[in-house]
């Protein structure tokens, strides 16, 4: 009898446990004066850079709309309340924080920021009817429900651009390409670009894989060098671009580098920035360029976060509050189907671009080049 | 004498059983009624999933390192392969979803113990730091080859669009799935193999010389852990409905084998406990946002420090509570 107690206190302590914490996540549903939107994306772990940044630039736009009288909906004006939830580039931590930001009431979700988390969330948030619009999911299946939108490019627009810049802008037609084939990212910017490149006439004359984490790139190189290739294509993050820039740099290698919007970043990671003079990357935004908008978020993102510097990530953030501001004034309600029909007809002109958006889910901005000229990032116009 | 024993041992598992049988009812009827009433919300039944893939997984990993005595640190593989074998089953077949989710479980639970088997023949000749190597180094062959068969696993980008059979709005299955795992494995423990197991751990000469065959018995262990931990997989891939080759890393292993050694070493209920109480514990810290993970490890800290310390002792002993913690020799 005694074994019995033990076992039914500690099944009773348990559920206690469990019921007590459960009391704390549910709160009240969104009323009619303000719109909730939920944010998802790492705060915490090795990702987290990416979600900060994201949420910081979330805030500062929800500040502005909030300061300049809030989003008209129909006939009622709400202001705008944001609720960012960590996922810690988890699938699984993501589907958990959806379900909190349902419970806390959620209108929209800004969200998330990296890929796989992302694809997981779509499909409760298209059982749940919610708007959901991914800053910088860049994987194909980020937007796969008639809910589900996306800010930034794909991984294969980036490398078609790419592709159409090197060979057909520069008229460089044997390119050699260094991709990690560990990050799904890489791989799918590097199938986009091979495809274009050759379809638009060049060659790609050496196809080398590393993966993530690397940091001895010699062998690639050398038959990068061997190959005698006109541009090196290196869809990839930062930080394995920084060790490929400064080995390529040793052995010689002067033809011009290439990069994806992972190189965002890239001079801050690099003691000698001459070892990317010259190279050229895609990025939605750039914090120096010359234009009032960009200036006006870049001061206001400072002043809320002492004094950092945006990136892309909080471009994006940025962006998609205004997308998702401008879907709801545009439909003039919280219904879905509304919402879904107002994101193919609008048209946002954020500061990564002007954009639209097709019922796929993806959007249709300008191209926008960055090209490090003198140890300093420089925008170059692609068209 | 042996009378005795016998009418004792009967006894004793006469009485288990009730036990048993009290449990599963009253997690039944727990977990209906939470659910059921809406207590939980959205965020609590989802993660009541994460709380039965954490449960399984850490019970089978139990078996290896609570009960074998072998550290493993590749138990993340095992659930790799059941969640991918799943996974794959039943994104091909387009069968009812019933005969799907029994054919994905069986083909998940057969193919992570088919190579728990592999990799059990060599590799248990092996002794604890060397074994505890090894099975790290094929949690990570487990993940590399996922990034190379690209054709099969989807590579770096994994499977997506999983049908999702056993989120929390299939809850009844998930319980029912972990209910029969526990008691599956409890029974193991509590029987023959169990207890030549166990002997095993404790001293392998001995064991050894009173006729145990010490190879088979391990590998036996090995390979009941590497199943359930491939049902793990399984409900864990049709709950996310997204899996990738970088989820199931070392990170994953050593998380299993924390709820392992934080509920106490060759203890089911403890690997239980642990795994409810730190599934959930990162959730409701969520109110904390920066600071979440930094306390979450903190309070793994203290607890441990706790387990082991003489004030846990002097408060278990002077307190009402001496039951729930002593434990006694040979049970699970």
């Amino acid at each position: 009898m005694t074994k019995m107690k033990k076992f039914l206190s500690a099944a009773v302590v348990a559920a206690m446990t469990i019921s007590s914490l459960a009391g704390c996540g549910t709160s009240s549903k969104g009323d009619d004066t303000t719109l909730t939107i939920g944010g998802i994306g790492p705060v915490s772990g090795p990702a987290a850079s990416y979600g900060t940044s994201v949420k910081n630039g979330c805030q500062v736009a929800v500040d502005e709309i909030n300061k300049a009288g809030g989003v008209k909906v129909g006939d009622k004006t709400m202001q705008l309340k944001l609720d960012f939830q960590d996922d810690a580039n988890d699938a699984e931590t993501a589907k958990n924080a959806f379900n909190k930001l349902m419970d806390n009431g959620m209108d929209a979700l800004v969200g998330c920021v990296t890929s796989a988390p992302c694809i997981a969330v779509t499909s409760l948030s298209e059982k749940a009817k919610i708007l959901q619009i991914t800053p910088s999911g860049s994987q194909k299946e980020c937007a796969q429900f008639d809910n589900c939108f996306r800010v930034c490019f794909t991984d294969p627009q980036q490398g078609t651009a790419m592709a159409e810049y090197i060979v057909n802008k520069l008229g460089l037609k044997k390119v050699a390409v260094l991709y990690a084939n560990s990050s799904n990212y890489s791989q799918g910017i590097k199938d986009a670009f091979v495809a274009k490149v050759k379809e638009l006439g060049g060659s790609i004359v050496t196809e080398e894989a590393f993966t993530e984490g690397d940091v001895d790139y010699n062998t690639q190189l050398s038959k990068v060098k061997d190959a005698a290739a006109d541009a090196i294509f290196v869809p990839a993050y930062y930080t394995e671009v920084s060790y490929i820039v400064k080995q390529a740099a040793e052995k010689g290698i002067k033809i011009p580098f290439f990069g994806s919007d992972g190189w965002d970043g890239i001079l801050d990671q690099v003691s000698n920035k001459e070892v990317l003079e010259g190279a050229t990357f895609l990025s939605p935004f750039l914090y120096t360029q010359d234009d009032a908008k960009v200036q006006s978020f870049v001061k206001a993102y400072q002043a809320a976060n002492k004094n950092a510097t945006p990136d892309q990530f909080a471009a994006d953030g940025y962006d998609t509050v205004y997308t998702i501001k401008a879907a709801f004034e545009k439909a003039g309600s919280k219904d879905i189907a509304k919402l879904e029909e107002a994101m193919t007809q609008i048209k946002v002109e954020g500061i990564t671009g002007t954009m639209t958006f097709s019922k796929d889910g993806d959007a249709t901005k300008s191209t926008k080049l960055i090209q490090i000229k003198n140890g300093e990032y420089t925008a170059i116009v692609a068209e | 004498m042996a009378n005795e024993f016998v009418k004792a041992k009967t006894k004793e598992v006469r009485k288990s059983t009730i036990q048993k049988a009290v449990i599963i009812a009253l997690a039944y009827v727990g977990v209906i009624a939470l659910v059921s009433s809406g207590v939980l919300g959205y965020q609590y039944s989802s993660v009541l999933i994460s709380v039965a893939v954490n449960i399984i997984a850490a019970v089978s990993l139990n078996l290896v390192t609570g009960f074998l005595g072998e550290l493993s640190l590749g138990h993340a593989g095992f659930m790799a392969i059941g969640a991918y074998t799943g996974a794959l089953i039943t994104l091909h077949l387009n069968l009812p979803a019933p005969v799907e989710i029994f054919l994905g479980l069986a083909g998940a639970g057969i193919m992570a113990a088919i190579f728990g088997l592999i990799i059990g023949i060599p590799v248990l000749r092996l002794h604890g730091d060397y074994l505890a190597i090894v099975t790290l180094a094929f949690g990570q062959i487990i993940a590399s080859i996922l990034n190379y068969v690209k054709s099969i696993t989807g590579g770096a980008a994994g499977l997506n669009n999983i049908e999702e059979y056993t989120t929390s709005d299939h809850y009844l299955l998930v319980l029912t799935l972990v209910v029969l795992s526990v008691l599956i494995m409890s029974n193991i423990i509590n029987s023959r193999y169990g207890r030549a197991i166990t002997a095993v751990r404790d001293n392998y000469i001995a064991a050894e010389a009173t006729g145990i065959c010490i190879r088979n018995y391990k590998i036996f262990a090995f390979v009941v852990g590497a199943f359930f931990a491939g049902i793990a997989g399984f409900i864990f891939a049709h709950n996310v409905g997204v899996i990738k080759p970088s989820k199931f890393d070392f990170n994953m292993s050593i998380n299993i084998l924390v709820f392992v050694v934080l509920g106490g070493m060759g203890s089911i209920k403890g690997s239980i406990i642990a795994a409810v109480v730190l599934t959930v514990l990162p959730e409701a810290l969520r109110g904390l946002s920066d600071y979440r993970m930094l306390m979450y490890a903190v309070i793994l800290i203290v607890v441990m420090l706790f387990n082991n310390s003489k004030l846990r002792k002097r408060l278990v002993e002077e307190s009402g509570l001496k039951k729930l913690f002593t434990k006694k020799k040979g049970e699970a």
